[in-house]
């Protein structure tokens, strides 16, 4: 799974899909994990960043994450590779 | 290591331009971390969740505001604590402290105002189910009976003549008041001459006194016009009878009915902005009995049966986050540990509901379960709320009114309830159930006390 190519991320948590021509807004954590799935970073990774950086446990992370990806597909920004 | 950041739940948003936010207000988006100074937390991990608090406070400061804003505008005002909105002892005990009398509707709630230390003449009894037994009692101990219906008027005829105790009785009116729906279910009707046959009725009775005149014309009415009307018809009454009879009614009762600021469902503004003052409604009622053909020697004393408008703001449930869901349309649910068996007025209010702890701006559209296994179970249907986490808690606000007498012992067993007294310190005023509650009213056939034998 990766995040579309066209879509644009700014560092205040801003997005923007041309294709469908809507925005978005995020909180800290959304663009972090945003940037770092545009990075190209696997879950794993990006899991063992967050883990060191913020005060959250495991389990809590990876219920967060499911869901934040959630709606990613929900507002289709996401694309699998094939 | 150096601290670690706190996490908040990742969190991405579809921006809607050129839309005004229907979901909630900005004062949604500030947490509510404590109840006249006592932490949330605090009463949480000492009481548990849910947790019902009510403000003594805030009981007696919007007490006062309502009896300053008629007793500034008529010489005779008193309040009746309408027992049905709350009839915790505590509470009604701050109304009575306060100088309310009491309002009830049945004999165990009659029964509840004597127990709390009023005395029978302060006691008006409403409502269309007095038996007889309770009526004999009223009669007896010169309660304020209002006559709901005809069977009853000739009850009372029979009981006082046969105690030779005189009755002091009332009628509830109900009437057109340019609002929908009339309550034309309770009472006598005024415009159809009904009222006025029985007053005088009453008035050949040598048993009864007809002490009073009383109209509630229906609950959370959204303007103060309706009670103009509604009490110059009684002044009419009360002119007319002292025209006819040469008899002074002691007093004309407008019940309840004052809007609480809540925010009824569907409304496209919120009820602080809509719901009239209680300057308004006094205005309203005071000029049209000041303005009556009632002398004014005679003018009556003015009795008022407020409920949810007085106890709505003091009351809270705080609750916990049980689960965060996500529907498969995109929508984030929530699951709270306060289900509508606590707060069944959330189906006719959308109920200020606040996290209680710090969070980011960010926030999403929110549909809020209650945690029954039942559909029925909703909070809010929408609501604009930040990410909350499991085991966060939410402050439910201006809950006082009518919750916490028609709660529901239902999957769950209700909590407790706490009073925060005027210095801050939390009093249980009713403990949490337990198994036992439940149990001890339960009897088991003696053929089933064995589970495995048939
Ligand atoms: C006779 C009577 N008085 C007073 C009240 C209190 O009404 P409210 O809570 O709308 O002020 C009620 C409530 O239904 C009532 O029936």
């Amino acid at each position: 799974m990766q995040i579309k190519k066209n879509i644009a991320v700014s560092d205040s948590g801003f997005v923007f899909d041309p294709t469908s021509g809507e925005s978005y807004t995020l909180n800290t954590v959304g663009v972090e994990i945003i940037n770092l799935l545009k990075a190209g970073l696997h879950e794993d990774e990006i899991k063992h960043k967050i883990l060191e950086e913020y005060e959250v446990s495991a389990s809590a992370y990876d219920k967060s994450f499911i869901d934040f990806v959630a709606m990613l597909k929900n507002y289709e920004l996401v694309e699998y590779a094939d | 290591m150096s601290e670690k950041k706190k996490f908040e739940r990742p969190v991405i948003k579809k921006v809607q331009t050129g839309m005004t936010n229907k979901f909630g207000t900005r004062t949604e988006f500030d947490p509510i971390t404590h109840i006249d100074k006592v932490p949330v937390k605090e009463l949480i991990e000492k009481h548990g969740s849910p947790l019902y608090v009510v403000s003594e406070q805030t009981i007696r400061s919007t007490y006062q505001d309502l009896y300053r804003a008629f007793s500034t505008r008529y010489p005779k005002v008193q309040m009746a604590w309408s027992y049905k909105t709350n009839y915790l002892d505590a509470v009604c005990r701050v109304f009575h402290q306060e100088g309310s009398w009491a309002e009830v509707v049945s004999g165990f709630e009659y029964d509840k105002a004597l127990a709390n230390g009023i005395s029978g003449e302060h006691i008006i009894f409403n409502g269309p189910d007095k038996d007889e037994a309770a009526l004999e009692k009223a009669i007896t101990k010169k309660s304020l009976i209002h006559i709901d219906h005809f069977d009853e008027l000739y009850s009372i005829i029979e009981i006082a003549n046969e105690l030779n105790i005189t009755a002091r009785v009332a009628i509830r009116i109900n009437m057109d008041t340019g609002i929908f729906p009339q309550w034309t279910r309770f009472g006598f009707n005024y415009d159809n001459g009904e009222a006025w046959e029985v007053i005088n009725r009453i008035m050949l009775q040598e048993k009864l006194e007809l002490i009073g005149l009383h109209a509630h014309i229906g609950t959370y009415i959204m303007s103060a016009l309706p009670y103009g009307v509604a009490a110059s018809k009684l002044a009419n009454l009360a002119a007319s009878v002292e025209k006819k009879f040469g008899h002074n009614v002691k007093y004309i009762d407008l019940g309840g009915g004052f809007a609480s600021k809540n925010t009824l469902k569907g409304a496209y503004l919120s009820g602080t902005d809509t719901c009239p003052s209680f300057d308004e409604y006094a205005e309203a009622i005071t000029s049209a009995l000041v303005r009556s053909e009632i002398k004014p020697e005679h003018l009556p004393m003015l009795i008022l049966e407020t409920g949810r408008a007085l106890i709505d703001d003091a009351g809270y449930i705080l609750g916990s986050v049980i689960a965060n869901k996500r529907m498969p349309d995109g929508k984030r649910s929530m699951i709270i540990d306060v289900g509508v068996n606590f707060l069944f007025t959330s189906f006719w209010y959308e109920h200020k509901i606040t996290p209680a702890q710090s969070f980011s701006h960010h926030t999403e559209d929110t549909i809020i379960y209650g945690p029954l296994c039942m559909n029925i179970d909703i909070i809010r249907e929408h609501i604009t709320l930040p990410p909350l986490k499991r085991g966060d808690h939410v402050v439910i606000s201006r809950i006082g009114a009518y919750n916490m007498t028609q709660w529901m012992q239902f999957i769950n067993l209700r909590p407790s309830i706490v009073m925060i007294d005027m210095d801050g310190k939390a009093h249980v005023i009713r403990e949490n159930e337990t198994l036992n509650t439940v149990k001890q009213n339960e009897r088991i056939p003696e053929h089933l006390t064995d589970i495995n034998k048939k």
